[in-house]
């Protein structure tokens, strides 16, 4: 009972993220059928890759939704996103690849190029929570760092030029529904753990008051650099279901990813402030955006314009946060 | 077993400040102990070195006979000792079972956590303590004497044999403090300790067994509450004499420039009426959260007045905005220097010129000679040791800094000077200065309103003196007959009469 009365006030704030992202759908639908003349929803096609787009942004925004939580932001994980994928792809190459990363390396198992992504994700997460919580520095700048360094890194790694021609061990985890899947196994993973575990308590608590924390007992510090170490691994793991899909690494990649899950995460309804947030909100919040990317190609809006939109899309989602935040206070 | 707690030689230092100096502190087992001392003598410091948020620099801490150390929270929960803070802790957007629980979550044997036992222990907590308070009710949903109520649960569920409880109710009201003392003397049944820092001296002649007293970060003393009375007592905490001389000089006391009438600010303070006339320095007196602040605040514009009338020269002002407060006249130095006055990284000059710039624009530009010559003045008149005008506030002493916030409002002309602790944390030399500007500015018919947490400041410098206890006036003193035990008095809620009567 207790549950259930908990759910019952915090559902409308999911509602409401969900009504706007039927909305949305409807929207387009019915634009569909004036403009274009055919469905926007009842095209299994259009869907399927609106969602493989959704799946590698979500899985960045689960990581980048909990640092929000904690009061803090990631702005590195579109360039880990990239460094993961150019690193994981030159230990994944095919052995008959035509520009071979390391010359005469024998065809790796899957796991090899997979276990050093996660690490190097992982070590990026590490150094920017180890900066947050033994330095002092706030999270913008620390992130902020790590986002330059390791696009500088990526490209430092592979000289500019894309690794390609991957082994199939390797690209089957970008295949086919592959993504989706991954995607919601590391949300369902991180609802859990934020929902029913220790880990997840005090993740909301450093957010919530960060001196309550300290005081009752918890090490805010080694759980803020977890915190952030689990973040830059989501983080790599997109990068290897990305290079994987597409069959390439490269520097380039993941350019602003960050801030589509920063959006993902704020749209969904975690507050910039901390404490609050949850990750069905946060998948709504990557779909709203993935929806509208999407409904915009359909419609054939410009892609300048599209960006325009975006942006007051996040604009008005964070001005949503606040007058529910103070409406709160009252 | 005769003290179940023994702190020794215990030494605190912050930058610039001895907090704690040697002090000693022992606690006996199943006793009230209360640990009493004006703001600032080091109550809470000491606490937050026994509950490991600050790491002594000196000193041992023996529990129950054996030397521990107490390097984080964790450590000191860890040993059974638990704490009720002074400032409010709670994670508001956390039910009350999952704040009483942060930090020791009960867990499934898979690692979940069991959210039934977290509920039913919090239940039955709250049914021990004899609490009406519902476990699944988020932290923001409860009224402020709630929350504190909850706070004072969780420190008790942690099954400590020493419990600190400072100022445990300055938010909650008569009938729970009651129930906190019941819940207190049940305690001591279960002989558990309870160090209980207050200012109510009702409540330390009500509740405790023994009381140690510090004083400027000093121990002064220890003993049974039965050998005292309340004068013994303030005597203890108050302790120096009035050894300081202040340059202060009768000025001749002229009409009334400022009355103000029911002030009200929300939940800060209500009914606040005084009189302010020109070449008077009235002070406020009052402890800490008496609400002295958010009065000149609130005159300043700087807080909105619920309601209250302010009168400027027998004239109702308008004041919403600290803009309307200066088109009065009326100048405001703060209480942090650093937080709400500095820009720490400008200069001199620049610190200076913000408040009055506007007066020094003719045909659009502004004229930098006069304001340079104005700004070389103040220099010269409040003797501000600084290289240059152009000097980085921030490489000036803490006085000099002051001097120059003075100096901003002095070129603004003011008719009206609120100072709020205008010579905390400068040393004494600077100190003299300030005290001999404020004299002079009386001298010239400028009303003073000076906050100070410094008994002999407020008694060496004031005409007059308004004292606040809980957002109220408790009493007006006249310079001649105030002295540090009246003022203490009606600070912490006695009336004078009542002292009268135990004395005779």
């Amino acid at each position: 009972m207790a549950e259930r009365k908990l759910n019952r006030k915090q559902m409308p704030r999911e509602m409401s993220i969900l009504l706007i992202l039927l909305g949305i759908c409807l929207l387009f639908e019915i634009l569909g059928w004036f403009i274009v003349g055919q469905s926007f929803l009842f095209n299994p096609r259009r869907l399927f890759l609106m969602i493989l787009q959704v799946a590698v942004i979500g899985t960045i925004a689960i990581g980048v939704t909990q640092i929000i939580i904690t009061g803090g932001i990631d702005l590195s994980t579109g360039s880990v996103v990239a460094l993961v994928a150019v690193v994981s792809a030159s230990f994944a190459q095919a052995s008959n690849a035509t520009r071979p990363f390391f010359a005469d390396m024998p065809q790796l198992p899957f796991i090899v190029p997979v276990l050093i992504g996660l690490g190097v994700g992982g070590l990026c997460g590490f150094i920017n929570g180890f900066l947050v919580a033994k330095t002092g520095i706030p999270p913008f700048i620390a992130t902020l760092g790590m986002m330059v360094s390791a696009r500088g890194f990526a490209q430092l790694y592979t000289e500019g030029k894309p690794v390609s021609m991957l082994n199939d061990s390797y690209t089957f985890w970008g295949a086919g529904v592959m993504p989706v899947v991954i995607y919601l196994a590391m949300a369902v993973i991180a609802h859990i753990l934020l929902t029913q575990t220790k880990y997840g308590k005090y993740v909301y608590a450093i957010g919530g008051n960060e001196t309550a924390a300290v005081v009752s007992g918890i090490n805010v510090a080694k759980y803020k650099i977890l915190i952030y170490t689990y973040a830059g691994i989501l983080a790599g793991l997109a990068g290897i279901v990305l290079s994987a899909r597409v069959n390439s690494g490269q520097a380039s990649m993941g350019v602003m990813f960050e801030l589509d899950a920063i959006a993902s995460a704020v749209i969904g309804g975690t507050s910039l402030t901390g404490g609050i947030g949850r990750i069905p909100g946060t998948i709504i919040g990557s779909l709203v955006l993935g929806v509208v990317k999407s409904g915009f190609i359909f419609l054939g809006v410009n892609a300048y314009v599209q960006e325009i939109i975006k942006g007051i899309i996040i604009i008005g989602a964070v001005v949503l946060d606040v007058m529910r935040n103070k409406k709160q206070r009252q | 077993m005769e003290y179940i707690l023994e702190m020794t030689g215990i030494r605190k230092e912050f930058p610039g400040v001895l907090a704690l100096d040697n002090v000693d502190l022992k606690i006996r087992p199943g006793t009230v102990h209360a640990l009493m001392g004006e703001n600032g003598a080091g109550k809470s410091t000491l606490m937050k070195v026994l509950m490991g948020i600050y790491n002594s620099d000196a000193g041992s801490i023996k529990l129950r006979n054996r030397e521990v150390e107490i390097p984080n929270t964790y450590s000191a929960l860890k040993l059974g000792i638990s704490m009720i803070h002074q400032e409010l802790s709670p994670v508001l957007y956390m039910s009350v079972s999952e704040n009483v629980w942060l930090g020791r979550e009960p867990q499934t044997p898979i690692g979940f956590i069991d959210h039934k036992k977290m509920h039913s222990d919090t239940a039955s907590l709250m049914a021990d303590l004899n609490m009406k308070i519902n476990p699944d009710e988020k932290m923001i949903a409860l009224s402020v004497a709630q929350r504190q109520m909850v706070e004072i649960a969780k420190a008790i569920s942690y099954d400590s044999d020493l419990i600190i409880m400072d100022e445990p109710t300055s938010a909650i009201t008569e009938k729970e403090v009651e129930h906190l003392f019941k819940i207190i003397n049940n305690l001591k049944t279960k002989n558990v300790s309870v160090i209980y820092i207050t200012h109510k001296m009702d409540e330390v002649f009500f509740i405790s067994d023994e009381v140690s007293v510090l004083r400027d970060g000093r121990y002064i003393g220890t003993d049974y509450t039965a050998n005292l009375d309340k004068n013994k007592l303030i005597n203890m905490m108050v302790g120096r004499e009035l050894n300081q001389i202040f340059n202060k000089e009768k000025a001749e006391i002229g009409d009334v420039i400022m009355s103000v009438e029911n002030l009200s600010c929300g939940k800060h303070f209500s009914g606040v009426s005084f009189d302010l006339r020109k070449g008077e320095i009235l002070g406020i007196a009052g402890l800490m959260g008496a609400g002295r602040s958010e009065v000149i605040e609130t005159i300043f514009g700087v807080r909105e007045k619920t309601s209250g009338k302010i009168e400027i020269n027998g004239k109702t002002a308008e004041i919403s905005h600290p803009m309307d407060a200066v088109k009065n006249k009326m100048a405001l130095l703060t209480e942090d220097r650093k937080l709400s006055g500095l820009y720490l990284m400008l200069t001199v000059r620049e610190n200076m010129e913000i408040a009055s710039i506007t007066s020094y624009i003719n045909n659009l530009f502004i004229n930098h000679r006069r304001v340079t010559q104005d700004c070389l003045d103040q220099v010269e008149k409040l003797a501000i040791k600084t290289p240059s005008l152009n000097q980085v506030i921030n490489n000036l002493s803490g006085g000099n800094q002051q001097k120059v916030l003075i100096s901003r409002w002095l070129m603004t002309y003011p008719d009206i000077l609120l100072l709020d602790e205008p010579t905390r944390g400068i040393d004494v030399g600077a100190k003299a200065e300030i005290h001999k500007l404020m004299t002079n500015l009386a001298k010239q018919g400028k009303a003073v309103i000076m906050i100070s947490s410094e008994l002999p400041e407020i008694l060496g410098m004031s005409d007059r003196i308004i004292v606040m206890h809980e957002g109220r006036l408790a009493g007006e003193l006249s310079r001649e007959e105030a002295d540090q035990e009246k003022i203490l008095m009606l600070a912490s809620g006695e009336t004078l009469e009542k002292r009268g009567e135990s004395n005779g």
